[in-house]
């Protein structure tokens, strides 16, 4: 297809506003945000456009396709190209990021204008280059080039970890890379394993060329398998992975948080949906049992744990363990409507941990510690960020008539057709969630006003506009899910064909019959 | 198989789409969700007139209810039932819902039920919260409660019932929580929110098995299936049935769930109404009922309703029996009561109408009394201590005798409501063979008489004998938006049960949905029966009487037997979940945390745990570390290069 290339376009404008904010003179410094905020718009029109261009009815197909070659010597090429999947993922990246510039509008305040303005003009730059390399990530459709976007993604998470807040910010930093480049380095010897495998040639990482491979052996299959797995376990993040999570998140500032753990991190669950699962049916069968004790252990230790935190980024972080083990567990139990929940989840998690992550920033900005017991009674101090704080804990802990239900529930659900016991032990979540989110809701916003509270400022009209677009979203797509839902299951439905799997069929012969007459 | 149910097997036929007044089916539910929207987003600007829009649109909610029913009792019994088809909700792979409504007899009951009683509760609430500086919040929750209680009644699937499900699991949560400045009241929130969570990983495992056997989740998929297939496949059955009372116990304050019930008292006296009477609690009985399919196919299970509807009869009248604090009294009087229904509804299709005709005829007199128990509190400065009340039929004339008429209600004396649907279960506990019939019979007629007990108890000593007030207290009639409602609901106290009845109405009205039960005579004649219910109603009435009317009773609490103690310590449910769960759960929760910080992180993050060791070396570490990293990743790609060519 040569038609207009949306996915560059999309990919280079963030670039192309960086290096303008990056340029920028002394004197006009201080519109870097302006600037920030200017161009990741124009983006997510951008992609609002292309969206419009999508053809529903084919998105299980890489749609929007460009292809060049990029080092034929050595069978890389310049590959893109979206399904629903991933045009779910550009478009939730594309509707962060602006909410993430407005949300760290006054970043970085010291006292001194100059010096405020000089950091925050790398802050601003370094977010529109990571929103290039997420665009990349989503729509490389060669591995090579995935795992460069992959790997040269880290370089700015590293800055906007380390550089902009928290005592901690460095190790947590550091702590973050480490773990990054051990998953990439098994990663980087599996992509070469795979394009040994393959037919090779001059477009021999076309992921098209590597999907269906016959491997020499189940065995070779599956070290590819757990190279590529393991890297996108560790930035899922999986248990027993997850270690560097919680730091990252509670040392980063909010917006950064919003974008690892909304964005970043699902790279690794799109990662497994649309590169392992596609390129390594076999061995991706054969894990399927390990796949699940780790998920459904995520599931009820990231929980476990985030009801035992007393710093409320860590215990968002944990919360999104949990999360991830209920994403992987759904790609991973092999029906289409677990497949179907678990993409979805991937969607509607970006949105509620944005807004949750978003709301707590406010919160600790104005008192100026990330502890809970710090809080209390700010429900009466500051009644717009407690509601909103609450809708945005309901939508963490899957509320029906909020987005993140639909999605948990088709997971259980779907997971419950082959994998009773890992549904079952799943479904506690329900309860364990119900309680990091209303112990912290308990212990922060309720109970008598507190003096160092009292004279907190609520909501204002900016950061009202960094909510309101997400608690809409969360709203709307819990009533609604159709639209993303119909983008997604076409996709799902040739995943589950590249895997050889078909959902297992209802017991009644009965229930047959009228699935049919839908 | 006697049971007939039209509502399900191949219902999708006679199941017509929804037409005239009954495609407005969906704005019992979109107008008071516009209430709760309107008023949560408007914030203070809407606080002059919001409460009043909130009443408006429950009764709106109504007058639409009302006309839906009209219209269906036009129609011949066996056409009583539509389905609105909103719009495809989740179409997930192979597994889809849609947003459907159903208008049937049972869940046409429920509506009017819920819109009736709802409303008359919004009313009273104008006044009993006119002090409230948060009174526009109130009615949001408010307006919000009766729309998620009506889209659980009307839901035509189970996945969409789950919606209408939590939320009326999150309206409770906003309302017993609504004073949560002060902390217990959070806690008890919090509390509310989180056993109904445990019931709610039945309902959602119950969905999960209802897929995998039927291969869909709404009525006619399930039900039709179950009644067709059902005996087949037993165990799923089983463990469905099972699920969904885990549900119900949860949503319904049922052993072994019941414990958030007590403490759902911190919430203002209106929502303890809403929640006892109108909503929420019915909800357990209504999905039961509605299941009833599942249920036959599962003897089991049904025998386990039984059961935990037996247990918590005994075990609310007992609690209602010692408690001194007037809401907590009418707490486990709830808990009983629905235990009434449970046993009812898992009795099959001899009890499934009862246990719904009791369920009505319990909302308005428990509605009644808990609006009476408000006045009350609104008279005597918001002491909830029957120890010190006392003569207040003098000051509270209206209070006393509506309160008076929701008394002898509920204690079934002869020909007022309660009479009529509680004598009906007792009936139908004793029909069957074996064991079965004199243990839930007995059970049932026992506790009628605890039932006459602990209301009277109750009643005399807040309207009877000596007075006992704080000094200071002056008790004074509430204004007539308190008491009108109150009035109503004490005429539908005393006579609604017995319209209903007439020529078995309420039955006949219901037959379409739960199926017609089969002609068994109980193993004791009716009379015998009756006449055995009233003389232990009598005794505990009398005993009361005794007790608590004609000797004086003390202000200050004596210290009782340990009976006594146990039930007022709610027979130690809060300390079983405490040692069962609650501590070993901080204790897991501590020493997961110790360990991922210490062993996961650890072991996992080996080269970052040397990091953290060595700050110092960690520093000059740092300060190169992202140029070492390119190089580094330099170095790789170069391997990789050099990897291909040798290769080749």
């Amino acid at each position: 297809m040569q038609s207009f290339p949306w996915l560059t376009t999309i990919g280079l404008v963030p670039l192309v506003g960086s290096a303008i904010v990056f340029a920028l003179p002394g004197g006009l410094r201080h519109l870097a945000r302006q600037i920030a905020l200017v161009f990741s718009l124009v983006t997510l029109g951008l992609v609002i456009a292309m969206a419009t261009q999508f053809d529903v009815s084919a998105a299980g197909t890489q749609q929007f396709t460009e292809l060049y070659r990029w080092i034929p010597q050595f069978g890389v090429s310049y590959a893109l190209g979206i399904n629903g999947i991933g045009l779910t993922m550009v478009a939730l990246s594309a509707v962060l990021v602006p909410i993430c510039v407005l949300a760290s509008w006054n970043i970085v305040e010291t006292g001194d204008p100059a010096a405020d303005d000089r950091r925050r003009v790398s802050f601003f730059a370094l977010v529109l280059v990571l929103e290039t390399m997420m665009v990349g990530v989503f729509a490389a459709r060669d591995v090579f080039l995935f795992y460069v976007f992959f790997e040269a993604m880290l370089i700015p998470v590293y800055f906007l970890i380390g550089s902009f807040s928290g005592p901690n910010a460095r190790y947590a930093a550091v702590k973050f890379m480490l773990y990054s480049l051990a998953g990439g380095l098994l990663m980087l010897v599996a992509v070469i394993g795979v394009y040994l495998q393959g037919p090779g040639g001059a477009d021999g990482f076309l992921v098209d060329k590597l999907t269906g491979l016959d491997y020499s052996s189940a065995g070779i299959e599956r070290w590819l398998f757990a190279g590529f797995f393991i890297a996108f376990a560790v930035k899922a993040p999986m248990w027993p992975v997850h270690t560097w999570l919680p730091d990252a998140a509670a040392q980063a500032p909010a917006g950064v948080s919003v974008l690892l753990v909304g964005v970043l991190d699902k790279v690794g669950t799109f990662g497994m949906i649309t590169l392992v699962l596609p390129l390594f049916p076999q061995a991706s069968r054969w894990a399927v049992p390990l796949v699940i004790v780790l998920s459904v252990i995520s599931i009820v230790y990231g929980a476990l744990l985030a009801i035992g935190q007393s710093d409320m980024m860590r215990l968002i972080a944990f919360t999104s363990v949990s999360h991830f083990g209920f994403i992987t567990l759904g790609i991973f139990a092999m029906t289409s409507s677990a497949q179907a929940g678990a993409t979805l989840y991937m969607v509607n998690h970006g949105f509620s941990t944005a807004a949750m992550f978003l709301i707590a920033g406010m919160m600790v900005l104005r008192r100026g510690s990330q502890r809970i017991g710090d809080f209390g009674g700010m429900q009466r101090a500051t009644p717009l960020l407690a509601g909103t704080f609450l809708v945005a804990g309901m939508a963490g802990l899957a509320l029906p008539g909020l987005s993140t239900f639909i999605s948990e529930i088709l997971v259980i659900v779907g997971t419950f057709s082959r994998y009773q016991a890992a549904a079952i032990i799943a479904s506690v979540a329900l309860v364990l969630s119900a309680l990091y989110i209303l112990l912290m809701y308990q212990r922060m916003m309720t109970g008598p006003v507190r003096e160092p509270t009292r004279v907190l400022p609520d909501m204002n009209l900016r950061e009202a506009w960094v909510v309101a677009p997400l608690i809409a979203v969360i709203v709307f797509l819990g009533f609604y899910p159709k639209p993303v839902l119909d983008v997604l299951n076409p996709a799902v439905a040739t995943t589950m064909t590249q895997v050889g799997v078909e959902d297992p069929a209802p017991l009644t012969p009965l229930a047959a019959d009228e699935g049919t007459n839908q | 198989m006697n049971l007939i149910l039209s509502g399900t097997a191949g219902a999708a036929a006679q199941a017509g789409a929804a037409s005239g007044v009954q495609s407005l089916t969906w704005l019992l539910v979109g107008l008071p969700l516009l209430g709760a929207f309107v008023l949560m987003v408007g914030g203070r600007r809407t606080d002059r007139w919001g409460h009043w829009l909130a009443v408006l649109l429950s009764w709106a909610a109504f007058v639409i209810g009302a006309a839906v029913f009209l219209s269906v009792l036009g129609e011949p019994a066996s056409e009583r039932v539509s389905v609105q088809h909103l719009f495809s909700w989740v179409p997930a792979g192979a597994f889809s819902a849609e947003a459907a409504l159903r208008v049937d007899t049972l869940s046409l009951t429920f509506v009017l039920l819920v819109t009736f009683v709802g409303s008359l509760i919004h009313v009273y609430s104008v006044a009993y919260m006119a002090a409230d500086p948060d009174r526009r919040r109130f009615f949001a929750y408010l307006n919000l409660f009766v729309a998620a209680m009506l889209l659980l009644v009307l839901a035509d699937n189970y996945l969409l019932l789950y919606v209408g499900w939590e939320g009326v699991g999150l309206a409770s949560y906003l309302l017993i929580g609504f004073w949560n400045h002060n902390p217990s009241y959070a806690a008890a929130a919090k509390k509310a929110f989180v056993a109904n969570r445990v019931g709610d990983i039945g309902l959602a495992l119950a969905i999960a098995s209802m897929f995998l056997v039927f291969g869909g989740v709404d009525f006619d998929t399930v039900l039709g299936g179950a009644q067709q297939d059902g005996l087949q496949y037993q165990g799923w059955m089983t463990f469905i049935g099972l699920m969904l009372l885990l549900g119900a116990c949860g949503k319904s304050a049922q052993v072994p769930l019941q414990s958030w019930l007590g403490d759902a008292m911190a919430g203002p006296t209106p929502v303890s109404a809403l929640i006892h009477a109108a909503t929420m609690v019915t909800a357990g009985v209504y999905l039961v009922v509605r299941s009833g399919a599942v249920y036959q196919a599962a003897p089991t299970a049904a025998l386990i309703v039984v059961i935990v509807g037996a247990l918590s009869l005994l075990f609310g009248a007992i609690v209602a029996s010692a408690k001194d604090d007037m809401k907590k009294v009418l707490a486990g009087s709830t808990m009983s009561q629905v235990g009434y229904m449970m046993l009812a509804a898992g009795l099959g299709p001899v009890g499934y109408a009862f246990a719904i005709f009791h369920l009505v005829t319990h909302g308005f007199f428990k509605a009644g009394m808990f609006l009476g128990a408000g006045s009350v509190m609104h008279g005597m400065d918001d002491v909830v201590d029957l120890r010190r009340f006392g003569d207040l039929a003098r000051t509270m004339r209206i209070t006393w005798l509506t309160f008076g008429a929701g008394w002898l209600s509920i204690i079934g004396f002869p020909f007022l409501s309660g009479f009529w649907s509680k004598d009906a279960i007792i009936e139908a506990a004793f029909v069957g063979e074996g064991w079965r019939p004199w243990v839930f019979g007995s059970v049932a007629m026992l506790a009628a008489g605890l039932t006459a007990f602990y209301a009277s108890r109750m009643f005399f000593m807040m309207f009877h004998g000596r007075k006992r007030w704080d000094t200071g207290a002056h008790p004074h009639e509430a204004p007539p938006l308190m008491t009108v409602p109150m009035i109503v609901l004490a005429l539908g106290s005393v006579f609604l049960g017995g319209v209903l009845t007439i020529g078995g109405a309420f039955v006949n009205w219901l037959t379409p949905v739960v199926g017609e039960a089969a002609e068994e005579e109980p193993v004791l004649s009716v009379p015998v029966i009756t006449a055995i219910t009233l003389a232990l109603v009598a005794i505990g009435a009398l005993w009361a009487w005794r007790q608590y009317a004609a000797s004086d009773v003390p202000v200050v609490q004596p210290r009782g037997s340990l009976a006594t103690v146990a039930a007022r310590r709610d027979l130690f449910q809060d300390d079983v979940n405490e040692a069962v769960f609650m501590r070993p759960g901080q204790y897991l929760t501590r020493s997961l945390v110790f360990a991922d910080t210490k062993g996961v992180d650890g072991a996992v993050g080996g080269i970052a745990g040397m990091v953290a060791g060595t700050a110092g070396w960690l520093r000059k570490f740092q300060t190169g570390f992202v140029r070492s990293y390119a190089a580094s990743m330099l170095v790789g790609v170069v391997v990789l290069l050099g990897a291909l060519v040798v290769v080749r």
